[in-house]
């Protein structure tokens, strides 16, 4: 089996939330010319209220590691890290290292907060320098770890490839469930889902005044119960709110808490935006247009997903529930 | 190979493969850029340098974009300009100004910008300081980091590791990461002063860098009951090329006769030239090369006047510590000079005398306040102002430098060879001594005094010389981290080499830390080759051959060795690691 080929047939989009098409990353490595590369399965899954990737490692741990194992044999000269969060590491060295065998894979446990995550932060802790983001481009895909191509894809989208390998894969994706809702938990459903079949068909739509954020559960835009006819994107985390119970306040100190612990201070909007915004919230003082410009930098100048996206949740919130 | 792009509606033919800021810099198109600086990596880190690229969405870091055939960039509009100024004024929440003790004397590129947007009301003050209560700290008696002006550019933390320090690190405290000095027990701060020119926020400055300017010269004042002294000033080789440009003169401009008259004018009673006395380190130096030869011992010799890598070696290296040549720096040989030669000479009590130097060297000013470089119990030199600060001494007395009359320096120590004056260059040192060793191995003359092979800006530049007979290796190296690595690499066997040049500062002196800033490779470059072309302008080219050096050895060391010994050498031992103070 081509499994480019398979990847290409299924559009497969990775699954780390940025969506690239994962035969072309594979194709991209497989291409370059180079004497060795490298394949790293990412399961450093750090953004808020999404247990997506444990729960896969937890249940499907054989698919990701063939997954893996399909890409070894995809490109050649290739060896594998699979980068873990360090609780998961412990949890599931045993279980992947059954799986791995012979195969060249190494465990690597993750260094650094949430940005740790990013794929040129990975290759930056496994040449054992500071977890600070790579200018791109060059991509990982033609100068990755130790200057070589690499590969880097999420648990999920390899636990794809595994399941397409098996020709088992029928177009499915995980979702987290959270918040307050009735049943929390990871599900597995269609991967064109909207927020709205994924509440009712998990039995969680609720029946109070509620939104939703949907996407991440810090970066997830919000989304009030009229708007539930879109797909949920970035990595699947469907996080329900009770309107009246919710202090928004509370809720966006959650949120700058996360971004000012996981981000790297590497660049000026997010390093310094990130922290007026969180300014103003403990002083409960939200100034419209400093918000609309520290929006605006964010979005436009930040040096990494992780601050271009980090506006998103307050601008929704603030615009449709705090008003 | 060149393409054709677009930039703002004109076209241009550039090499591919530049970055959009070099394009525009070569093209005199404005672009703002903070954390950028052509002796580091690109970082894209401030966030200010961003431009538009026709069919790109986002907003793109000018510095770190390559251009490509067929770009067309435009680097003023309105989204921009919003963008410049919103990161602008963050920039400025985290930088407590003080710019009127700045060593960036009201030329920061912070200001600069703030006034270029001046029309969309950028507002320097709109958020509070957040790093208000940040420490100063300040490191042995040299360098000041107030951490309250750092704008998180890093550029000091790379520099320093650049250097192969790596004192300065970045910590996290609570959930924002600082730039604080290492507590490691091992790791030590050199006082290269490489962090005071790398930075574009002026966080770093020397401890002198203000307050103190006026200090070395009140022994000449009377003071109650207090008799004058006599104030005596030297200038080290760098400065004659790069003071100009504190007073708008362009890179490398000689202005020796300037300089000192401008020392005069400030009131020093006496002005010397260090190349004189670098004229006598190498004489010394090249006789330790020669005897350290006869008797095979200690080889190779490793240079000794750069304050900060002797520092260095004494805490990282200290099994090189029997290397490092024991004769003095040029600043300190010309100090003990003054004090012992010329005093009697002069009839003048030693302890009268004031002797100030005006180094482009920050380290210099730890170098003075060691013990083993006193002669008959005095320090050789009592003050050390840097380039910056002679400067600043100047604009404070409103003196035009530009438009002073050349004076000569006074006789005795004023006049020096050629090799004295290419001292402030990487490989000057080296020059110089292989001009007297030379000589004095084979006892034959010289013809070709250039040395060209350890000249340039390369970080590790080897030659092979014959000497009698045999071939000698030497080897020159530029920038403490070029050090580290030399001396770190498996492979290479140090044992083969006779002597080693080592200069902390990138490009030699003319680099160091105490010199005008901005700095760069290009203005480093023309620094360098304003002191080659003195050094072939000059009669004398050889330190031995200097009338001066000549006379001192014959009518004053051959009768006083034991003076000749202090006046010309001292020790090193192994350091334990200096005083780093939070104010």
């Amino acid at each position: 089996m081509d499994i480019i080929k398979e990847l290409k047939k299924h559009n497969v989009l990775g699954r780390s939330g940025s969506c690239f098409p994962a035969h072309l990353k594979w194709q991209q490595v497989k291409s370059a010319k180079a004497a060795k590369k490298y394949i790293i399965c990412n399961g450093s899954e750090g953004e808020l209220k999404s247990f997506k990737d444990e729960y896969i490692l937890e249940n499907y741990s054989e698919y990701v590691v063939e997954g893996i194992k399909q890409a070894l044999k995809a490109i050649p000269n290739s060896s594998a890290f699979i980068y873990l969060k360090k609780d998961y590491y412990k949890k599931f060295k045993k279980r992947l290292k059954k799986h791995i065998k012979s195969s060249p894979i190494k465990l690597v446990k993750k260094r650094g907060g949430y940005l740790g995550g990013e794929e040129t932060v990975i290759c930056e802790v496994l040449e054992d320098r500071r977890p600070e983001p790579r200018i791109k481009p060059p991509y990982p895909s033609y100068y990755g770890a130790f200057g070589l191509p690499t590969l880097v894809n999420n648990v999920e989208t390899f636990y794809v490839a595994g399941k397409i390998a098996k020709k088992e894969y029928e177009n499915e994706k995980f979702f987290s469930v959270s918040g307050d809702v009735k049943n929390k938990g990871v599900f597995k459903l269609d991967k064109c889902s909207t927020v709205k079949q994924i509440l009712k068909q998990t039995d969680n739509y609720p029946v109070f005044d509620f939104f939703v954020q949907s996407g991440g559960g810090a970066m997830g835009e919000i989304l009030l119960p009229r708007e539930l006819n879109k797909q949920v994107e970035g990595i699947g985390c469907v996080v329900v709110f009770d309107k009246e119970k919710t202090d928004p306040f509370k809720l966006m100190k959650e949120w700058t808490f996360f971004f000012l612990q996981g981000n790297c201070d590497k660049c000026t909007p997010c390093r310094e935006g990130i922290y007026r915004i969180d300014e103003m919230i403990n002083k409960n003082n939200l100034d419209k247009k400093t918000l609309d410009d520290i929006y605006f930098v964010l979005e436009k100048t930040s040096f990494c997903p992780l601050g271009k996206n980090a506006y998103k949740p307050f601008k929704t919130l603030i615009k449709k529930v705090i008003k | 190979m060149k393409v054709q792009i677009t930039i703002n509606n004109k076209k241009y033919k550039v090499d591919e493969g530049k970055t959009i800021l070099e394009v525009c810099e070569e093209n005199g198109i404005d672009i703002p850029a903070l954390c950028h600086h052509p002796d580091l990596d690109i970082k894209a880190s401030c966030r200010l340098c961003l431009v538009q690229i026709k069919g790109v969405k986002e907003l793109v870091t000018a510095c770190s974009e390559r251009v490509c055939k067929g770009y067309n960039i435009l680097t003023e509009s309105a989204e921009i300009t919003k963008a410049r100024k919103i990161n602008l004024e963050l920039l400025f929440s985290q930088h407590k100004e003080e710019c009127f003790d700045c060593v960036w004397n009201y030329n920061c590129e912070l200001l600069r910008l703030a006034k270029k947007y001046k029309k969309y009301k950028v507002k320097i003050n709109r958020f509070e300081d957040r790093k208000a209560k940040y420490p100063v700290y300040r490191f042995g008696n040299v360098i000041e980091f107030d951490s309250s002006k750092c704008i998180d550019c890093r550029n000091c933390v790379e520099m320093c590791s650049k250097q192969g320090v790596g004192f300065l690190e970045i910590k996290e405290k609570g959930s924002l990461f600082q730039v604080v000095p290492s507590a490691k027990k091992n790791i030590d701060c050199i006082y290269c002063g490489q962090c005071i020119n790398h930075c574009p926020a002026g966080a770093f400055e020397t401890v002198d860098e203000f307050e103190n300017i006026e200090k070395p010269l009140l022994p000449a004042c009377r003071q109650a009951g207090k008799k004058n002294k006599v104030v005596v000033a030297q200038f080290a080789p760098a400065i004659r090329t790069s003071i100009g440009e504190e007073f708008g003169l362009a890179g490398g401009k000689v202005v020796l006769g300037q300089l000192v008259a401008a020392l005069r004018k400030v009131g020093f009673n006496k002005v010397f030239d260090t190349s004189v006395g670098a004229d006598f380190t190498t004489t010394s130096e090249a006789l330790e090369v020669v005897e350290r030869i006869k008797q095979n011992k200690n080889l190779p010799v490793l240079t000794s006047c750069c304050p900060a890598w002797v520092k260095y070696v004494e805490q990282r290296y200290p099994k090189y510590i029997k290397n490092i040549s024991t004769t003095k720096s040029p600043q300190t040989i010309l100090g003990a000079l003054i004090k012992t030669y010329w005093a009697q000479k002069e009839k003048i009590n030693p302890k009268n005398i004031y002797v100030v130097s005006i180094m482009p060297c920050t380290a210099k000013k730890f170098e003075i306040e060691r013990p083993q470089l006193k002669v008959q119990g005095m320090k050789s030199v009592d003050y050390v102002l840097t380039t910056r600060e002679f400067a600043r001494l100047l604009m404070r007395r409103k003196i035009n430098f530009a438009k002073l009359k050349p004076e000569k320096p006074d006789a005795v120590f004023g006049n020096p060879s050629g090799a004295g004056v290419i001292y402030g260059a990487t490989g000057g040192v080296m020059e110089s001594a292989f001009r007297t060793a030379y000589e004095k191995l084979t006892g034959k003359t010289l013809k070709n005094v250039d040395f060209k092979k350890v000249r340039g800006m390369q970080g590790i530049k080897e030659a092979e010389v014959k000497v009698g007979g045999k071939v000698r290796k030497i080897a020159v190296i530029n920038g403490l981290g070029n050090a580290k690595k030399f001396l770190n690499e498996k492979k290479r066997k140090i044992k083969q080499y006779t002597c080693i040049e080592v200069m902390a500062c990138p490009g030699g002196c003319i680099g160091g830390g105490g010199q005008p800033i901005p700095t760069s490779n290009d203005i480093r470059v023309k620094r360098a080759d304003s002191l080659y072309s003195l050094d072939k302008a000059k009669k004398v080219r050889k330190a031995h051959e200097n009338p001066i050096v000549k006379k001192v050895y014959k009518d004053y060391f051959s009768n006083n060795e034991k003076i000749a010994h202090q006046v010309l050498h001292t020790s090193y031992n192994k350091k334990p690691k200096g005083p780093v103070v939070k104010l």
